[in-house]
């Protein structure tokens, strides 16, 4: 569950560039829950996204994670509850290191990292297992670099990745703004399947509207630093997509 | 030819250095020059205890922990200050000069009538086989442990730092204590040659360590090189391709002086060779283009 108490976040505050970038917004997800998150570009979506997981801190107000009040804590710390999906394929995977290095790491999110050699054949026929559900046929090339990869197939494995270890908070920043149809609609299909599956509360952001209205249990639209729209499970199954054009009148 | 044989012994000595560039600027992606000043005192340590009649293996720890605080030091004041890490490498290392020179008490100390680490190996009759078993051992052994460390989880977790700095924070590492703990890696490695080479050459000298990390970055070019080349993806091969890398750069700058260049000018050939190594695949690249 995560709880945001009147959140404020001010870039270059006191400058001439000074941004509000949150404006005393308040959100509660529960446990289970898939929030989509639509909004124009420069309402906050994803800042409101990086004071979650603590990439950023925020200004004023309170973040409570699992009732724990995590507001100053950073962003290797939260790792223990919340895996990420960025929008650039690059930033959630790592280039030079082979794909079993990568999942590696993340089977590690949540415990620390020993000086013990952890690759193993049990843990790669692991994770060739779970990379072969996906049917890229990329199972057999876990030795290879990440970097060799497309960015939807990188997109794909990093939400994989996302469910190496104990995950409760998955946050997706706009995962399919880089991929053409068919790789967005394999990555949204997995990620649909693992928050149902793992059960995980969840926060997507997208300007698809599309997929805003197809996926997720809630909805939620921002503006200006805040939430604008904040449509419930039943009322988003009633959901037109084409009364959703109108929202960005 | 005992000309080479010299050459490939420095390029041995000097190979720890260069793995330690391999770390602080492959790795983690952070051009480190402390190298000149670690390099210095691990060979200031080195002579200190060797005349205080030490035993070559009990420094070992010494100097690799006093490279270990230089490095961390550069890296503190890089992260934690947000100072340009080249602009906090060149601090830490013009400070290190008076240290160093403080330490070592005079600009030179001959290790003469000391036992040093070459001076403990009887295997062959020949004292140069000695020496160059020695070298090998040693760098044998640095090489197991590098490779290892980089297999371990942690090690993924250090080559994800420079590789991908937000996956590595959004997988629950604090990439900042990272960076620290690599450039002392990185430094006590780079001391350790210091430590090798005083004992090879038998004198410290203050000024020994002027330019140094010109060659260690030579090394590691050319060693990256030979590495994208062969699509060398194994660790362990990648560091041995570094530490050939580093003797092949010592025998360039032999066959350089044994045609005849003036020592005087061995500074400069060595910043023209490390240009040429770095320029070659630009200028093949616009050649093509
Ligand atoms: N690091 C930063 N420094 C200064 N201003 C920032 C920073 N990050 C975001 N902003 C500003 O905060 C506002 C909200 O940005 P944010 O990135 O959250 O928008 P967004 O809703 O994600 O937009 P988009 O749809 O384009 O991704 C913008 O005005 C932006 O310029
Ligand atoms: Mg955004």
């Amino acid at each position: 569950m995560i709880e945001l108490k009147n959140i404020h976040k001010v870039f270059n505050k006191g400058e001439a560039n000074e941004v509000v970038a949150l404006h005393n917004l308040s959100l509660t997800i529960q446990k289970g829950e898939f929030a989509v998150v639509i909004g124009s570009n420069g309402s906050g979506k994803t800042t409101l996204l990086n004071i979650i997981s603590g990439a950023e801190l925020c200004s004023a107000g309170s973040v409570t994670i699992n009732h724990t009040n995590v507001t100053r804590y950073r962003e290797y710390h939260r790792s223990k509850w919340i895996a990420r999906v960025f929008q650039n394929p690059l930033s959630g995977t790592a280039p030079n290191l082979s794909i079993l290095d990568n999942f590696r790491l993340a089977a590690l999110r949540t415990t620390s990292k020993k000086l013990t050699i952890g690759i193993n054949d049990a843990f790669k026929k692991q994770v060739q297992e779970k990379i072969a559900a996906l049917g890229m046929g990329l199972e057999n090339k876990v030795e290879q670099p990440m970097g060799t990869l497309s960015g939807g197939q990188r997109q794909a494995l990093t939400l994989l990745m996302s469910v190496m270890d104990n995950t409760d908070i998955l946050l997706l920043d706009e995962p399919t703004a880089a991929l053409d149809p068919k790789s967005s609609n394999v990555v949204m299909q997995t990620a649909d399947t693992l928050i149902k599956q793992y059960n995980l509360t969840a926060l997507l952001i997208t300007h698809n509207l599309k997929d805003a209205n197809q996926y997720g249990t809630r909805l939620i639209q921002m503006a200006e630093g805040n939430i604008l729209r904040d449509i419930n499970s039943a009322e988003k199954t009633k959901l037109q997509l084409q009364n959703m054009f109108g929202w960005f009148a | 030819m005992d000309f080479y044989i010299t050459a490939i012994m420095l390029g041995l000595c000097l190979s720890s250095m260069s793995l330690g560039i391999f770390i602080s600027m492959k790795i983690f992606n952070i051009p480190d020059i402390t190298t000149d000043g670690s390099y210095t005192l691990g060979a200031v340590v080195t002579a200190i205890l060797l005349t205080a009649h030490w035993h070559a293996a009990a420094i070992i720890p010494v100097v690799m922990a006093c490279g270990a605080v230089a490095g961390s030091l550069t890296a503190l004041i890089h992260t934690r200050l947000k100072i340009d890490a080249l602009l906090a490498g060149i601090l830490v290392m013009t400070g290190l000069y008076s240290i160093n020179l403080i330490v070592l008490g005079r600009s030179n100390v001959p290790l003469i009538n000391v036992s040093t680490l070459f001076s403990k190996i009887h295997f062959f009759s020949n004292q140069g086989y000695n020496d160059a078993l020695a070298a090998l051992l040693f760098i044998g052994i640095i090489l197991c442990i590098v490779t290892f460390i980089l297999k371990t989880d942690f090690g993924i977790a250090m080559r994800a730092t420079g590789d991908s700095p937000s996956m590595t924070r959004s997988l629950g590492v604090n990439t900042n204590t990272m960076k620290i703990i690599g450039l002392a890696i990185a430094n006590s490695l780079t001391a350790l040659s210091g430590y090798l080479v005083a004992q090879y050459q038998n004198f410290t000298d203050i000024n020994m360590g002027i330019g140094i990390v010109i060659t260690g970055l030579g090394s590691v070019l050319i060693g990256d090189a030979l590495i994208s080349w062969w699509k060398i993806r194994s660790i362990l091969w990648q560091l041995v391709v570094v530490l050939c890398g580093s003797i092949i750069f010592q025998m360039v700058l032999a066959v350089t002086l044994s045609v005849g260049v003036d020592p005087n000018l061995l500074k400069l050939v060595t910043a023209i060779f490390v240009l040429l190594i770095v320029s070659i695949p630009r200028l093949k690249l616009n050649l093509r283009q």
